[in-house]
């Protein structure tokens, strides 16, 4: 099963090694992590040793190698963010998640996570769910972002 | 595919069309500013609307057009009309203003501004929006260069953001793109040509080095071999810069183009856009720019049938700041682990597959096609002597008007500030300027840190001579502000006020890079993690004098001794902070306080009972449930129990809960 969806991956981008942290990327947009399966496939298909495989996935931020959860909350913390109160959204959604900054929640819905800057400065503090970016938050609206909808 | 002046002219005049159709069009922003405050739903509610009344009107998408503030905006084209912006638009107002279109009206009180003629910068043309008589409540919207925003832009880089659609050619054809292009390839124009107009020019490479473009041009042109490479590096890492993303998101072709330039004039046949991946707008629209191109043989084999063949690749970034550093980019297109490499040799001469390399910025290309067009003189007339041109900022932070802007080099951070940005909210005292993302420095632009120290007794002289001069008339370009201890960067400002505590600003950056940090050389490695424990320490009121000391001497390593320019550049926050504000350092070392009361350490939060009205708001807003009182009467925080997260505070409309 694993075999089948990377493999596509990996010949959609001609197992170009150009183009690897893009394919690890699809991965893990896939799976929500970058399983081991994987990456031993692409190993041996692409003659790259694993050690350097395994380099390039904990280099880079946007991968894991452990299982996240369904949305990622990235909080934007961003120079303009942090000082119109980032910080107290990181504390206030790691509160209302149960979860640490990086963690994931129990029922495998939420990753929290942090981010440098997504690049919407003008409506800091900023919060991405997802691709969706939401801006001019205060606490009480971040945790609304991450409440079940009531039901209409 | 285009072949002949005229192919190109045909669809010059069909894009000019779909720009300025003989109908009315509404334009919805739907950059990342715009989508981020709704215009997802203003773009759906202005398509119903036009449905269900009928109204003969196109409703179309473009980038942003800077006041990101002012978001969602959008804008109306009637024929004969002048074009009118409408800003902090809801699905309700839209449907409004369609309703009025349909009658014949117009919602001059929701107008932002409008445009009457436009200049186009490539060729010079005008267009004037207005031939007939419009209506006094349309003749009364003030222009949109008379908002204090707007007032000294110059559009160079953003000249089609937010008024061309950045997923149709044809519009980046019809406001004068590919023009540029097609002459150079096809009259022949010689490469060394081109470097020398672009040399010429003074254009300085805008991702923050600020080295002069022309001469890497000239030395990847000269250098040996016959693969050579252009990169565009959009992998934009300052946190509060943002000019690079608007333009991907707003007018991708204006960086192609200057790429495909580029490449003609160095001899390249291949070329990347290396784009961070928390953009997915804007790699959605240059993935979409790229197919277009490649259909009407823009790129490819032989393309405007001169002979000359160019094509690009897209790299979507890991998430790495340090791959902003061109050698560690270079690393990452080739699979790897994005470490730096050692500059002695330079990639202009061995970069990417040690082939030899020309990366230059977004901004950087989205400025070639205007210079070749108009010439080195022209571009040279703008600007200071040593920084030529316009750069575009991004003014965020605690300032009443945040957004893009462009403005010629040389503006002082008075205008800027105070004149485009209309000032520091209400209550609120100016501080500080961040200039130059993690790499730079906080500028103070007033006598406020010398007062400070008179205000604590202290009398000796501060450390630095021009710190009781002002320097907010300091003229803005690469040189000044390297001077005055800060840097250009990518043009990223974010300001700072009376709430935002300089050791935190510092502390905050520090680990920052201590996250990004990519670990292969010891002096930034360790350098940053002992700088980052000392200031935990300052700012958990546990700092000693001798501290500051100790910072100032682990800042000399790492700026002597690091690999690249993100260990050496550092220190640069701690350092100007200290530079500027050691009244601060102190405070929290000696007396434990806080003064922007920032540090959760050093502060408490309680209620002014003259200010508090009983309302409670903040009863309900406090996750410890720590805030006791009767309905009408003063309310209490009880100390020992309160978490110190600030809901409170957000809440309260009476400005009653304080900090100490």
């Amino acid at each position: 099963m694993i075999h089948e969806k990377v493999a596509a991956i990996v010949d959609k981008y001609e197992a170009d090694k150009e183009s690897l942290i893009m394919m690890l990327q699809d991965i893990q947009d896939i799976y929500h992590y970058l399983p081991e399966e994987a990456l031993r496939y692409i190993a041996e298909r692409m003659d790259i040793p694993l050690t350097q495989l395994y380099a390039v996935a904990t280099f880079y931020k946007a991968f894991s190698l452990t299982p996240e959860g369904e949305h990622t909350i990235h909080v934007c913390c961003g120079t303009a963010c942090h000082v119109k109160g980032a910080d107290r959204i990181v504390d206030r959604l790691e509160r209302e998640l149960h979860v640490k900054e990086g963690g994931t929640t129990l029922d495998k819905r939420y990753t929290l996570k942090t981010v440098r800057c997504v690049g919407a400065c003008s409506l800091a503090p900023i919060v991405m769910v997802d691709d969706e970016a939401h801006g001019r938050l205060n606490q009480d609206k971040a945790a609304k972002l991450v409440r079940p909808k009531k039901p209409a | 595919m285009i072949r002949k002046w005229e192919d190109l002219q045909e669809i010059r005049k069909r894009g000019e069309r779909k720009i300025r159709p003989n109908k009315i069009k509404i334009t919805v922003g739907t950059a990342t500013c715009g989508l981020a405050t709704g215009s997802a739903e203003v773009l759906k509610a202005a398509r119903e609307a036009v449905e269900q009344t009928g109204l003969d009107a196109i409703v179309a998408q473009a980038g942003c057009i800077g006041y990101c503030q002012m978001e969602p905006i959008i804008d109306v084209w009637i024929p004969g009309f002048p074009r009118i912006f409408y800003s902090q638009m809801t699905s309700t107002k839209v449907r409004q203003i369609v309703e009025a279109l349909k009658k014949g009206e117009h919602k001059p009180e929701w107008a932002l501004g409008k445009i009457i003629s436009e200049t186009n910068i490539i060729d010079e043309s005008v267009f004037n929006y207005t031939s007939e008589k419009v209506p006094l409540e349309i003749a009364k919207i003030h222009h949109l260069n008379d908002v204090p925003f707007y007032k000294k832009q110059f559009k160079i880089v953003l000249r089609n953001c937010g008024f061309i659609n950045p997923e149709d050619i044809e519009e980046y054809i019809g406001a004068g793109g590919y023009q540029t292009l097609f002459k150079v390839l096809t009259e022949k124009h010689k490469p060394q040509e081109l470097i020398e107009t672009v040399k010429k020019s003074g254009l300085r490479g805008r991702g923050g080095g600020g080295f002069p473009a022309g001469r890497k041009w000239e030395t990847v042109a000269k250098a040996p071999g016959d693969i050579k490479y252009v990169i565009c590096n959009a992998d934009e890492g300052d946190p509060g810069a943002y000019m690079d993303r608007s333009v991907l998101e707003g007018d991708p072709h204006s960086v192609l183009e200057g790429m495909i330039l580029g490449a003609y004039a160095i001899g390249s046949h291949h070329g990347y856009i290396y784009v961070r991946h928390e953009y997915p707008q804007a790699v959605k629209k240059f993935t979409k720019a790229i197919e277009q191109a490649r259909e009407l043989g823009i790129l490819g084999k032989n393309i405007f049938g001169s002979g000359f063949e160019f094509d690009m690749k897209i790299n979507r970034g890991g998430g790495a700041f340090v791959c902003g550093e061109s050698t560690a980019l270079m690393a990452s297109i080739e699979g790897e682990v994005g470490e730096p490499r050692p500059k002695y040799i330079h990639t202009a001469e061995s970069g990417l597959w040690n082939r030899p390399t020309n990366l230059n910025n977004v901004e950087t290309w989205a400025n070639i096609a205007p210079i070749i067009a108009r010439g080195a003189d022209w571009f040279a007339s703008i600007g200071t002597e040593s920084s030529k041109g316009t750069k575009v900022f991004s003014l965020v932070g605690k300032v009443n008007n945040t957004g893009l802007l462009e403005v010629p080099m040389g503006i002082t951070l008075r205008e800027i500030l105070y004149e485009l940005g209309e000032g520091i909210p209400e209550h609120h005292r100016f501080k500080a300027v961040q200039t130059g993302g993690p790499s730079g420095g906080c500028l103070i632009v007033d006598t406020f840190g010398w007062k400070h120290r008179e205000y604590l007794g202290d009398t000796a002289p501060p450390a630095v001579s021009y710190v009781t001069e002002s320097l907010i008339d300091l003229p803005v370009d690469f040189d000044t502000l390297t001077e005055a201890g800060s840097m250009m960067g990518s043009g990223g400002m974010i300001i700072m006020d009376d709430t935002s505590c300089m050791v935190d600003i510092g502390r905050y950056f520090l680990n920052f890079l201590k996250e990004e940090s990519c670990g292969k050389c010891t002096p930034c490695r360790e350098g940053i993690r002992n700088m980052l424990a000392i200031l935990n320490r300052i700012s958990a009121g546990e700092g000693k004098m001798e501290d500051i000391d100790r910072l100032v001497e682990i800042a000399q390593v790492l700026q002597d001794a690091s690999l690249c320019a993100l260990g050496g550049s550092a220190p640069n926050p701690v350092l100007s902070t200290i530079r500027y504000f050691r009244s601060e350092y102190e405070e929290h070392i000696l007396h434990k306080r806080c003064p922007a009361g920032v540090c959760k350490a050093l502060i408490h939060y309680s209620i002014d009972p003259l200010k508090c009205t009983g309302c409670t708001v903040c009863v309900k807003a406090c996750p410890e449930n720590c805030i006791t009182g009767k309905k009408q009467k003063p309310h209490k925080i009880d100390d020992a129990r309160c978490i110190k997260c600030g809901s409170c505070q957000e809440v309260c409309k009476f400005n009653a809960v304080v900090i100490q």
